[in-house]
């Protein structure tokens, strides 16, 4: 009874100084919000993280090149001007073997289901008339379908005798479907295309129409006529077309029950073997999991930082409403006093305090609250995933509002409290 | 009929700043009874003692030495948690300044009292009503202190010191800030208590118009009961 009672009053005191109570609610709004923003952020990245590694699959390890490390050159070579900051792009000749991969297949037969090989061929257009769609023309193994969860929705995929002899293949995206064939998709399969790539025309069959999904391309401005999608065509044919004949890089597909991390580091000892010679270039290999994981470091990091700044803030913020708590206990003396004559025990007059100041964080962290998860929506817009405001982190907020109230009230409601009523009732 | 004494003061030492150069004895040694429904005015100069006297009676105060009863209840054995009860059932206050919550409606100020004492909710309203209307501020229950004249703010300050029905009522000035003409509207509602409700009351005032319509009139000086004699009764 007695606490609705200081609730109604709290709120009537806080009413009297509107602008005061705000001011002095800033540091917890700020500090609460601020939380609660990097928390949706959070939430939604890991969520889209974690979607996106379903996409490409969790037990995926790509395998690459870079560049070796610059002392060894250095030793071998001297000292060189603009050294340590030169890049080398690796040629065709730095990269995998067909040989090379087989090899690693044979060796690791039991390990590997797949192996997903792509060639990019550069953008370009495919045309017809005054109609046109933009593409990414890449060539792709078998396996890469299976590394990257394509939906086809009309036609079918290569047929290992396409992959094998480079046909003039194409799989294209129902985007490009909208754009030339009026989303026919029936119509689209079994046609012929032109698709015009730097200063070359190239005719495809198309065999198949698939989903392009919005998403895994993230933030995009272009409109649907513009927005540029994947043309899949038989890793073969693009190698034919570029005069190409070893891969830059390429991406393995464990079998099941492989632990992926560790056949990562398998993966790249056993190419490392035929690199030893090589200046320039060494193989590396990552998983995905290993790419979350990274990521989710990267985001622990952000995220202790951001609520090292929040506590900092809410310090603040405690700070400041035990400050406006003695000015109002101070204007109030009278009042004290008066209750303090009428009868109100030492227990009421500190109760009626600290229910004012937990008042006060309360309504601060339920406006940080609202701000924070605004914020956090709006940021996760713009980084192009769903925001996902966490109920945990706002049950935590609201605790920590309240034991902010109770830990900063209670010296000003015990001073409050101690007061001798004689006094009090002579302040003016 | 026997009297039943309500305040039994014996023997009742102030002093302040004991033990420091400044020590400062405000009361030598004050013997006081008032009895059940009496209506008694203690008259002094300032600087007397009778807010420190005052103080007391009220169990503001302790006395540095000394033996009080308040409605049979030993005062010095009581502790400060039990004071506070005391000031809350026994006791209604009365000041020079009101001292009405200034944020809260007449209303509340009434019910505030009985918030205190744990009275329920309708209790608490039901009982201020009748206050209220009891001191002809029922039209006014709902006005801020700020939207109220000072008489009517003493009005609704008597009607807070009546919420827990107190043995007495202690009235320091209440007219000291108020016009001859609203000061005896205050007044008359004072007799009013006393006669009507039987309402035992002491009265604290420097006015010896107004000490002179009490029944007994106490005169403080320099610490000491110099004078104690009945009321001329109102001139």
């Amino acid at each position: 009874m007695i606490i609705y009672e200081n609730i109604r009053l709290a709120l009537f005191s806080l009413k009297a100084n509107k602008m005061r109570a705000l001011l002095t609610m800033l540091g917890i709004i700020i500090g609460i919000s601020s939380v609660i923003a990097i928390m949706t952020v959070g939430n939604s990245m890991t969520a889209s993280v974690s979607d996106s590694m379903e996409s490409m699959g969790a037990n995926n390890i790509t395998v690459g090149l870079q560049q070796k490390a610059d002392e060894e050159e250095s030793t071998e070579e001297g000292l060189q001007f603009g050294g340590p900051g030169r890049m080398k792009s690796a040629e065709d000749e730095d990269g995998f073997t067909y040989e090379m991969l087989e090899n690693y297949c044979e060796t690791y037969a039991d390990s590997i289901q797949a192996i997903s090989a792509s060639e990019n061929m550069g953008s370009g257009q495919i045309l017809e008339g005054s109609l046109y769609a933009n593409v990414s023309a890449t060539g792709t193994s078998l396996g890469y379908f299976l590394a990257n969860s394509v939906d086809i929705l009309s036609g079918r995929f290569f047929q290992e005798r396409e992959f094998d002899d480079g046909a003039m293949v194409a799989l294209i995206s129902d985007l490009a479907v909208d754009n030339m064939f009026e989303g026919d998709d029936e119509a689209a399969v079994g046609s012929q295309i032109q698709v015009n790539i730097g200063d070359k025309y190239y005719n495809f069959t198309v065999v198949g129409v698939y989903e392009y999904d919005q998403s895994s391309m993230g933030f995009s401005s272009s409109s649907a006529q513009d927005t540029t999608t994947a043309m899949y065509i038989p890793l073969k044919t693009a190698k034919e077309l570029n005069h190409t004949e070893n891969y830059l890089q390429f991406t393995v597909v464990t079998a099941t029950g492989v632990d992926p991390e560790e056949f990562t580091e398998t993966t790249e000892n056993f190419f490392a073997a035929y690199y030893r010679n090589n200046r320039d270039f060494e193989p590396s290999a990552f998983s995905m999991s290993s790419m979350v994981e990274e990521m989710t470091s990267m985001l622990s990091t952000i995220t202790l930082a951001i609520s090292v700044i929040a506590g900092i803030a809410l310090l603040v913020g405690g700070i400041g409403v035990m400050n406006i708590m003695l000015v109002s206990i101070t204007e109030r003396t009278r009042e004290i006093g008066t209750r303090k004559a009428l009868g109100a025990p030492n227990s009421s007059i500190r109760l009626q305090f600290i229910v004012e100041s937990i008042v006060i964080c309360l309504i601060g962290g339920i406006i940080g609250i609202i701000l924070g998860v605004a914020l956090g929506i709006g940021f996760a817009g713009f980084l192009g995933t769903s925001a996902k405001p966490s109920i945990d982190s706002i049950i935590l907020s609201l605790t920590f509002s309240m034991a902010i109230g109770v830990f900063f009230g209670y010296y000003p409601a015990n001073k409050a409290a101690k007061m001798d009523p004689i006094e009090a009732l002579r302040y003016e | 009929m026997e009297h039943k004494p309500v305040i039994q003061l014996q023997d009742i030492y102030k002093r302040f700043y004991i033990g420091t150069p400044n020590e400062l004895q405000v009361l030598n040694g004050i013997d006081l009874n008032v009895e059940e429904g009496e209506f008694v005015a203690i008259v002094g100069q300032s600087g007397s003692g009778k807010s420190t006297l005052m103080n007391i009676i009220g169990a503001l105060d302790r006395p540095t030495e000394g033996s009080y009863h308040l409605d049979h209840v030993d005062m010095i054995a009581a502790r400060d948690g039990e004071l506070s009860k005391i000031r809350n059932r026994k006791i209604g206050f009365v000041f020079q300044t009101y001292n009405l919550i200034s944020r809260t409606n007449a209303i509340k100020n009434v019910e505030m009292p009985m918030l205190y004492a744990g009275v329920s909710g309708r209790k608490r309203v039901e009982r201020a009503k009748e206050l209220l209307t009891m001191v002809g501020m029922e039209d006014r229950m709902h006005h801020l202190p700020e939207e109220l004249s000072g008489g009517q703010k003493q009005r609704v300050a008597i009607a807070r010191a009546m919420a827990n029905d107190p043995a007495i009522i202690l009235a320091d000035e209440p007219t000291g800030a108020l016009d001859s003409a609203t000061g005896r509207k205050v007044m008359d509602l004072f007799h009013r208590l006393h006669k009507e409700q039987g309402k035992t009351i002491v009265l604290i005032t420097h006015s010896p118009e107004l000490a002179e319509e009490t029944e007994r009139l106490i005169t403080i000086k320099d610490g000491n009961i110099t004078g104690e004699r009945s009321g001329k009764g109102r001139q």
